[in-house]
């Protein structure tokens, strides 16, 4: 099953996630996950602890979508973009049609004066389901390697 | 060498009582270094850490009081002690890890070891090596040693003092601040995360939002929108007696038809906005006293937070005069059940760098660092609800922030 097809599906996959996030298409992005879900925002030492808390946390696809629906209508935050830039994906296995895989990625967060911050690091740790309408997020836990979140974190990750 | 007071007189005077404050606060350097000495070395309590983060002996954790790095430690008597993470050698760090178990610290420099009390107790090569130099005779090791702080508990928190002057913490707070401190710290705790939420703004900037009542349901949107808490929602600030900390409590009553949103047209009222999935908003009441909202401050730099069954405790750090440091711990209890803590967990959305009702208070700080850039003789407003620091029984008030300056003036002298 690691095979390089399943790698290809899942780069491309990622690149879809990525580009409808940086590209502010963020009404799409809960359709990458599984009606029920797991989507969390946290950070290396809370994983080595067995901190279970994210700034995000996520289990079912409506609380994606409430968030997009907040961040759109109630929440207040400078007008800022993402560039995500992700890795390829290592498999870790890939069984009863569930992948698991995990994938380096950096976020540039850009201002709206044009400031340009290196402005998250980490891991998307995955279990990726093989859907009849293509792969869907069950879980992607967003490991950042630090502790900081400047400022806000409004647009995910 | 100019002192602070010097420094601030270049400024106009700052007229008395609590209503305006000056955007030189905020901004001047020689005031961040007068800080320094006369708060967070003053008579204060600081917050540290959690003391169940030092269960065990030679458990500590590395924490600042102000500018000052500091050691939090268990000692082998089963006290906690604090002091200075400042090698009296050539002023290395001690410690420079967050947290850990130790049975001694010994400085990476030059190797001088401590005890856990942050008593100098070897200095190598004290003699020399066969013969040749080493230290003096007349050295003395207990003349030498960082600054040692004095340190309390109440509900689990640990607070260090370096002023003689600092009254016992239970005085400190007051009889009903320490009471709002045990309501919600009342068994104990287990960290279930921790963030760092870097701030472009002065420290006070925050102290002051997170003690201002009045922006809560104007900045943040999400709970009004949600119909969460209003000011017409039963509430009030109670407030120490020389205005220093405070708790805000909002009870969990919700009106479904006032009209002072929209009688006032503000933009938060938006009837058709409602969650895809509101199991995030289904907290329990599982202190038994209907309070669903109880945030609470302990002067300088400490947050104790209860919204709905999310509990954090913020500590916040400055970082020069235009940056701070917030670090949030966010708590659950030992004998949480799983439901209990699956409802912490998604309850945490709500704060947090990333919570719908603070992400704001991360830029609105340095919005106000930015628009007042050129104002520094110019005065901020905050007469809201008065110009005492009370306790009252409305939250659209600006009462504990005059609480604020008003400790904040005394402990200065400006």
């Amino acid at each position: 099953m690691n095979s390089p097809e399943l790698l290809f599906r899942l780069a491309a996959l990622n690149t879809d996630y990525a580009n409808t996030i940086d590209a502010d298409r963020l009404e799409d992005w809960p359709g990458f996950f599984l009606e029920a879900c797991l989507y969390k925002i946290t950070t290396a030492e809370n994983e080595k602890r067995g901190y279970a808390a994210g700034v995000v946390y996520a289990d079912s696809r409506a609380m994606l979508a409430d968030r997009i629906a907040a961040l759109r209508q109630a929440n207040i935050y400078e007008r800022h973009s993402y560039r995500h830039i992700i890795g390829m994906p290592s498999i870790r296995s890939a069984e009863a049609g569930v992948v698991a895989a995990e994938t380096p990625f950096l976020i540039v967060r850009t201002m709206r004066d044009g400031k340009m911050d290196l402005f998250a690091a980490g891991l998307y740790r995955d279990r990726v389901s093989q859907e009849p309408g293509g792969l869907r997020f069950a879980e992607r836990i967003v490991v950042c390697d630090s502790p900081r979140f400047d400022t806000l974190v409004a647009i995910p990750f | 060498m100019s002192s602070s007071t010097e420094t601030t007189r270049q400024h106009e005077a700052w007229e008395p009582g609590l209503t305006r404050v000056p955007f030189w606060v905020y901004q001047d350097d020689a005031v961040r270094r007068a800080e320094q000495e006369k708060i967070f070395q003053g008579p204060v309590w600081n917050y540290l850490c959690l003391e169940h983060e030092l269960a065990n002996t030679g458990d500590f954790r590395t924490s600042f009081v102000g500018d000052m790095p500091v050691i939090a430690v268990r000692a082998e008597d089963g006290s906690i002690r604090a002091f200075e993470n400042r090698c009296a050698h050539r002023g290395a760090l001690i410690a420079f890890e967050d947290g850990g178990n130790v049975s001694e610290f010994h400085c990476v420099y030059h190797a001088w070891r401590y005890d856990l009390g942050g008593n100098l107790k070897s200095v190598a090569f004290r003699r020399g090596v066969n013969g040749k130099g080493g230290m003096a005779e007349s050295f003395c090791l207990e003349e030498h040693g960082p600054r040692k702080l004095r340190t309390a508990t109440i509900g689990g928190l640990v607070f260090g003092t370096l002023s003689a002057d600092t009254p016992p913490l239970e005085e400190y707070l007051g009889p009903a601040i320490s009471a709002k401190i045990r309501r919600v710290l009342h068994k104990t705790p287990e960290i279930i995360g921790r963030f760092t939420q870097p701030m472009p703004n002065n420290w006070k900037l925050y102290a002051e939002n997170v003690k201002d009542t009045y922006h809560a349901s104007l900045l943040h949107l999400f709970f009004t929108t949600f119909r969460i808490t209003r000011f017409s929602q039963a509430g009030g600030i109670t407030i120490s007696d020389d205005g220093a900390h405070h708790a805000s409590a909002t009870y969990a009553q919700l009106e479904t038809k006032d009209t002072i949103y929209k009688d006032e047209a503000i933009r938060s009222d938006n009837d058709a906005f409602r969650l895809a999935d509101p199991s995030m908003l289904d907290p329990v009441d599982e202190f038994g006293d209907g309070i669903q909202l109880q945030i609470l401050t302990v002067f300088p730099t400490l947050v104790l937070q209860q919204t709905h069954n999310s509990i954090a405790v913020r500590h916040f750090v400055p970082r020069g005069t235009d940056a701070m440091d917030l670090h949030w711990t966010y708590l659950g209890f030992a004998d949480d059940t799983p439901e209990l803590r699956k409802r912490r967990l998604k309850q945490a959305n709500l704060v947090g760098p990333a919570g719908f009702v603070s992400m704001e208070d991360g830029c609105i700080g340095g919005f106000v660092q930015r628009g007042a850039m050129a104002a520094a003789e110019e005065r901020s407003v905050v007469e809201m609800g008065g110009a005492e620091a009370k306790t009252t029984d409305t939250r659209a008030t600006e009462t504990a922030v005059r609480g604020f300056w008003q400790v904040y003036r005394r402990l200065m002298g400006i």
